[in-house]
């Protein structure tokens, strides 16, 4: 069994070190729980998105290539967010961290976080399984307190938006619920934690997914992204959650240059990154908002069934979204990873991965650099040889998309600059773009 | 935050602002006549080439000028395009990443140039080599302007452009299939191998896809087109300069001083112009904490023109019946850096008043340190209003995060760094 120490974060105020038991009694606790005792009385604002959205044209598309107009959910998330700050919920203020963006040619961006994880011990976990059950026992987001709640978020059943102010929690509805972080990496960084009161444990199924894609495309803002990571990849709680922020910069990942493999029947365009560090799939497009999602959960679900750690951000307004695997969290059990960059803390979680580096020491900020960054992210990859086993795995899974896959000597989909790309790990012979039917 | 007053529905929902109000068209036009004259117009429209001028600093960056060549080439009349942003020539095939590059560029003050496909009004999609530069005023060094020259990428790889079959998915939907030519399915295949299984995938509309496959590769223009981008910008700025002598607000194409210390940077302004509610942004480093952005709705709400209260500091706002304790309390939360919300008399610029429901609330920028302090405003009456929308405390607080994250984000490039 592979374990590692690292210290976890703490997202709740009602986290206790070890990830124990909640701190309120059970039972008319009167101290506003999400346990029967409190939850009937509990109102928190709803909103619902219209589910079938075409994620083609206007009603998606970003609508000013500078910035377009505060979207709804966007300020329900702020202003929420806001006020939560002002009420005192948060264990620092983010905004009084320095941050920069690190010269170079890929803009990477550090952060200089002291106050993350202070005060918390190292717990043990394992990073060799990337399924587990999930614990009853050890913290889940049924513990958290009403106060850290934003608000619920579920599609519509009339087909239009919808916001209610104050909606009491239908517990045997299976509400997703979105609630703070208390200790956010960035302003607005929130938890997505869908059908909470089902207590799913960390692992990608389709709907979740959707969801997340959801409210990506809802808040229809470039600057506010999802990420997921898997057991074994960094994630802490293993209770289903995505996590969110804000940061208006383009992170390094979406700079990346990228090579088209594939495209699926609905649309979906896959592409490798190039010249990135971590090696990786880009989903896009898609006729429909299910189509790019149902595609990348398939992938996810067969990298968790094959128990491999992967890292999922969704970026561009859920237009786009980007899947590593990864395998520092095993090196780092079996000690292969150089002590220097162990000795800096950083824990390679998608927000890293996707070259948002959040230092714990002010000596790794004041030195921190591109090559800094691209050797640590180097060690998070797959080797080229793995990555190649991996994807072929992901596009037997994914065959069911009839994908047309691009053979490599068909002309170059290189964004940006031209690389020295690797051919398609393409399924296909053919010395043409072809269409294959897996 | 969108639509202040006047939502009514039970359900929000976001207002695709592309109405343009004949205020804006107002602000559209002194924009432009204010630094060049009409004459410049006229000028410009002698100019060959296709080009836009847009204005940063306007809610949307809409475009204020669009020239002859670029009407004809993308099928709309003038006022159909004047006003609105860049992004309706946009859809479903324009590559993201080179939006990105053209919004960061944008953002920075920079110039860029990038192979991008965008659609005429009919809905058919055509590749241009698109270059945008900012404008800079001589005094200040701010940007006032961006140029955008398009140069369309016709003739070559029509074949293959010319099967895009999808059109953006804006306006009236019908048609789509008008502009899918036919591509001839051995063209797309010729691997003898494996022209069996590709039979059945076929005939269930997979024709669409392979033609899409071709439409959003970039377009490489040549050293010819991209010749021709400069000369039109040489020529556009001849003009440009040259028409702001007359009216004594001076332009380059280079920046000429480094921007005065209390100036916004055009990244920060446009993220401003997101926000469609009443707030203001003082700086705390500047004498007496003047403001130095005021939004639309700010100067709707208190009459004001926006260069009566740039530069001053907000107290203008009190009047005989203002509360001392009210001001006392503002001036101590300023003082230990703390947000604070007051209810506040305050008068208009024609004496009315109005009980002002106002937050204020430190902004800190990259360094962590605070940098502006926002202050948002709510008429009282207004208060009631829109039930099933954002409670308006909630949507003053979204103002906040919104000045928060842009400044934090926008501060974060100081040191030098290519992006
Ligand atoms: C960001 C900001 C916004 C403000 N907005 C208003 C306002 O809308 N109305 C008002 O009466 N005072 C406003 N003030 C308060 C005045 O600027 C000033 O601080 C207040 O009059 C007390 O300070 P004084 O004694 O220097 O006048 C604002 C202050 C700040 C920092
Ligand atoms: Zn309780």
């Amino acid at each position: 069994m592979l374990r590692i120490k690292r210290v976890p974060t703490v997202v709740s105020n009602y986290q206790k070190e070890e990830g124990g038991e909640a701190t309120r009694p059970v039972g008319g606790c009167g101290r506003n729980c999400l346990k029967s005792c409190c939850i009937q009385e509990a109102k928190l604002p709803l909103y619902a998105f219209k589910r079938l959205q075409k994620a083609k044209g206007k009603d998606l598309a970003l609508q000013e290539c500078g910035e377009p107009p505060v979207a709804f959910l966007d300020s329900l998330i702020l202003g929420e967010w806001e006020e939560r700050m002002q009420r005192g919920l948060f264990r620092y203020d983010v905004t009084a961290c320095e941050t920069k963006v690190i010269p170079g040619e890929y803009g990477f961006i550090a952060q200089l976080n002291e106050g993350r994880h202070l005060k918390k011990r190292p717990t043990e976990f394992r990073v060799d399984k990337v399924l587990q059950p999930f614990d009853q026992n050890k913290f889940n987001f049924t513990k958290v307190g009403q106060e850290e709640l934003l608000f619920q978020f579920e599609s519509s059943d009339d087909g239009e938006v919808q916001f209610f102010p104050n909606a009491p929690i239908d517990v045997d509805n299976s509400p997703s619920l979105v609630a703070i972080n208390v200790s956010p990496i960035e302003y607005g960084h929130v938890l997505l934690i869908p059908r909470i009161f089902e207590c799913l444990p960390q692992r990608i199924d389709h709907e979740s997914f959707l969801l997340a894609l959801h409210m990506a495309a809802e808040a229809g803002n470039p600057y506010f992204r999802l990420g997921y990571n898997s057991l074994g990849a960094f994630a802490t709680i293993n209770h289903l959650h995505f996590q969110a922020y804000y940061l208006a910069a383009p992170f390094p990942i979406e700079k990346a240059p990228t090579k088209k493999i594939a495209k699926s029947n609905a649309g979906v365009k896959i592409s490798e990154l190039l010249k990135y560090p971590v090696r990786g799939l880009v989903f896009e497009g898609g006729d429909t908002l299910e189509d790019l999602a149902n595609i990348v959960s398939d992938a996810c679900i067969c990298l968790q069934n094959n128990n491999i750690p992967y890292n999922v951000l969704i970026a561009d307004c859920g237009k786009q979204v980007f899947l590593l695997p990864q395998c520092y969290a095993e090196k780092q059990a079996l000690g292969e990873v150089d002590a220097e960059l162990l000795d800096t803390q950083v824990n390679p979680a998608v927000w890293e991965i996707s070259g948002h580096m959040v230092l714990k020491r002010k000596k790794d900020y004041e030195e921190a650099s591109e090559a800094n960054a691209w050797r640590l992210l180097a060690e998070v990859s797959l080797s080229e040889a793995r990555f190649e086993e991996v994807n072929a795995l992901i596009f037997e899974a994914i065959a069911s998309f009839e994908l047309e896959v691009k053979a490599e000597t068909s002309e170059e989909e290189v964004n940006a600059a031209k690389s020295k790309a690797r051919p398609a790990k393409a399924m296909v012979a053919g010395t043409q773009e072809c269409l294959v039917l897996q | 935050m969108e639509s202040s007053s006047s939502t009514s529905s039970s359900s929000t929902r976001r207002t695709t602002s592309t109405e343009i109000t004949s205020t804006s068209l107002m602000a559209i036009q002194n924009s432009f006549d204010s630094v060049y004259s009409r004459y410049a117009r006229e000028a410009l429209d002698e100019l060959p080439g296709n080009f836009t001028i847009t204005d940063p600093s306007i809610p949307g960056h809409p475009i204020i000028f669009a020239s002859q060549g670029f009407l004809k080439m993308t099928g709309y009349d003038r006022d159909e395009v004047v006003g609105r942003g860049g992004a309706m020539f946009q859809g479903d095939r324009t590559s993201r990443r080179s939006l990105m590059e053209v919004r960061e560029a944008v953002r920075n003050d920079r110039s860029c140039q990038v192979s991008l496909l965008n659609y005429r009004k009919d809905g058919t999609p055509f590749w241009m080599l698109f270059h945008v530069s900012p404008v800079f005023g001589r005094d200040g060094g701010r940007v006032v302007h961006f140029v955008a020259v398009q140069v369309p990428l016709e003739g070559r790889r029509l074949r293959r452009r010319r099967s895009i079959g999808c059109r953006r998915g804006s306006g009236d939907d019908g048609g789509s299939g008008d502009y899918v030519l036919g591509c001839c399915r051995k063209e797309v295949c010729n691997d003898n191998s494996l022209e069996v299984e590709l039979v059945s995938s076929m005939d269930h509309g997979l024709d669409h896809d392979t033609k899409e496959l071709d439409s959003d590769k970039p377009c490489e223009a040549t050293d010819d087109e991209k010749r021709s981008v400069m000369v039109a910008m040489d020529n556009i700025f001849s003009v440009l300069t040259h028409y702001s002598e007359s009216t004594g607000r001076l332009v380059c194409r280079k920046r000429c001083s480094i921007p005065d210390m209390g100036l916004l940077s055009t990244s920060l302004i446009i993220s401003l112009g997101r926000i469609k509610q009443s707030f203001v942004l003082t700086n705390p480093h500047l004498p007496d904490m003047p403001i130095v952005y005021a939004s639309d709705a700010f100067l709707n709400l208190t009459g004001y023109a926006r260069d009566e209260v740039l530069g001053r500091n907000c107290r203008f706002l009190g009047g005989p019946d203002t509360d001392d304790s009210t001001l006392y309390l503002i001036r101590e939360s300023i003082k230990n850096e703390q947000p604070c919300t007051v209810r506040i008399l305050n008068y208009r610029k024609d004496r009315s008043s109005f009980w002002n429901l106002l937050h204020i609330s430190p902004v800190r920028d990259a360094s962590g340190k605070v940098a502006y302090y926002v202050g948002v405003q709510i008429e009282d009456e207004c208060k009631n209003e829109d039930r099933q929308g954002l409670s308006p405390e909630k949507r003053q607080l979204s103002v906040v995060g919104v000045v928060k994250v842009a400044v934090r984000s926008l501060s974060m490039h100081a040191g030098s760094s290519k992006s």
